[in-house]
């Protein structure tokens, strides 16, 4: 299991264990952490699974593919550690990874 | 007042749901209708996964939902139903005579003895860029789609977007306006390369602006807008605008579905299980956009929920018909409709 916490906008922590293979945005919605919206359901086509991935890790968790990239023209504030959380894979690097979320979602 | 379509069936919605509708219903002789405000059938699957595999259809292990969409068309062509895009149903209503009257946005009208609403999540509209104090503008200043280029004729004119729709407005407005500006969060644009050529040809030729950053803020009075501040990577920028155009894409929204006096229920229409029909004789509601206990929001569901449908639609389209059930497989009349070769 992995380890995920997530930064909700009003600065409340959620802790979660995630396992391998699942998305950051899919422990979301399974914890009811406040603030992913995730419309679409994972597909890459509604850009409210925005995050906002601690400095720490931007460069572990890595760049977006180009769908991604054209699907975060969508969301609001837009920073460059931004990512669309249905597209980061939790796996064993990721332990420990810190997100924040947005004050909203697109 | 225009022209009047008739039809047996209006089905208001082409998503996977209402294209299978045809088939149903065309089995049984019912001539079809449909109304959708995008540009081109398949709902959802069209609109926000065309490329995305579908596991669940049965008989296909796995299809891509822009196929499943393109093999429904081919499946119901048979049938040559009539299809009106780019238009949303604003009104239904019933007729003295027991038939229904269903008008667009643009006022076309449509009357039809029975109406399947078969609307899935609401109609696809333009998102709101949740730019603080937006709504306020969206009267005089905003728009979200372009119906008359007059509207922005000397206008200092902020397109937002790296799209082909954010790419196709600033080049057909640059002519028009007093001065268009893009806004793009970023360099790369992912419309068609040639339209992204015109418009740095028009940039560097001085025509219009590119701005690159994200609109954080509007400034202006009594609901008119006067500029726009855009963040960049380092700094703000001012930029004057009378008119913004942003383009963020769409999402469903349940829209005027919910101002025909049916019943609902958290968004979805209440249907029973045998006839799949609403609060209103007449009027079925199929896929997403239904309500049943147990309901599922999956297209095998809807499917099933279109051939049910069917069987009440013909009793009410030829009360006096005895309706017989028959095979695809095996029935001859069937393959005559179905213009399978004997
Ligand atoms: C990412 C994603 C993945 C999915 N994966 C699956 C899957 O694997 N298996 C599965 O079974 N389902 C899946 N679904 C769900 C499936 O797509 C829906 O169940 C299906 O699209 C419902 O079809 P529908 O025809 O009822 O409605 P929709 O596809 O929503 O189509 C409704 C149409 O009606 C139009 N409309 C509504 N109101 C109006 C109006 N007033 N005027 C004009 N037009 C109007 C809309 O614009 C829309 O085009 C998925 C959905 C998403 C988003
Ligand atoms: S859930 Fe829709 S883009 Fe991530």
């Amino acid at each position: 299991m992995t380890k995920l916490t997530y930064i909700a906008h009003d600065g409340t922590r959620f802790e979660v264990e995630a396992e391998n293979g699942s998305t950051v945005m899919e422990n979301a919605i399974r914890n009811a952490v406040p603030g992913i919206e995730a419309e679409c359901g994972g597909a890459c086509a509604c850009a409210t699974c925005h995050v906002y991935v601690d400095d720490a890790w931007t460069a572990i968790v890595g760049e977006p593919e180009a769908m991604e990239e054209d699907m975060l023209d969508f969301a609001y504030e837009v920073r460059p550690s931004s990512r669309l959380s249905c597209q980061i894979k939790v796996r064993d690097e990721l332990d420990g990874l810190v997100v924040s979320i947005p004050e909203r979602q697109g | 007042m225009s022209d009047i379509t008739t039809t047996d069936v209006l089905i208001i919605g082409a998503g996977p749901i209402g294209l299978f509708a045809v088939f149903e219903l065309g089995l049984f002789d019912m001539r079809c209708h449909l109304i959708d405000i995008l540009d081109r059938p398949g709902g959802q699957c069209a609109e926000l996964y065309p490329e995305k595999p579908i596991y669940d259809i049965p008989g296909y292990p796995v299809i891509g939902a822009q196929e499943l969409v393109d093999k429904l068309l081919e499946q119901i062509a048979p049938f040559k139903p009539g299809f009106t895009f780019n238009r949303m149903v604003t009104a239904l209503e019933r007729l003295e005579h027991g038939s229904f009257r269903v008008t667009t946005d643009e006022n076309e009208v449509f009357d039809a003895k029975v109406v399947v609403i078969a609307a899935g999540g609401g109609s696809f509209q333009p998102k709101r860029p949740p730019i603080p104090g937006i709504e306020a503008y969206e009267q005089a200043s905003v728009r979200y789609a372009v119906r008359r280029i007059e509207d922005f004729r000397d206008q200092e004119v902020v397109v937002v977007g790296g799209g082909d729709s954010a790419l196709d407005w600033t080049l057909n407005l640059e002519p028009v306006a007093r001065r268009v500006t893009l806004v793009h969060r970023r360099p790369e644009f992912r419309a068609a390369p040639d339209n992204v050529g015109k418009m740095h040809a028009l940039r560097d030729a001085g025509a219009i602006d590119l701005v690159i950053g994200q609109v954080s803020g509007l400034s202006g009075e009594d609901g008119i807008l006067r500029s726009v501040t855009v963040k960049g990577a380092d700094a703000e920028t001012e930029v004057a605008c009378t008119r913004l155009l942003p383009f963020f894409g769409l999402t469903m929204k349940l829209g005027p579905v919910a101002e025909w006096g049916l019943h609902l229920h958290e968004n979805q229409i209440p249907v029973d299980t045998e006839k799949f029909e609403t609060s209103e004789p007449g009027i079925f509601a199929i896929g997403d956009i239904n309500w049943y206990p147990g309901k599922l929001k999956l297209i095998l569901s809807g499917f099933h929920e279109a051939a049910l449908m069917t069987q009440a639609a013909k009793h009410i389209i030829s009360p006096k018909e005895r309706v017989v059930f028959q095979y695809t497989t095996s029935s001859t009349s069937l393959h005559k409709k179905l213009g399978v070769p004997d």
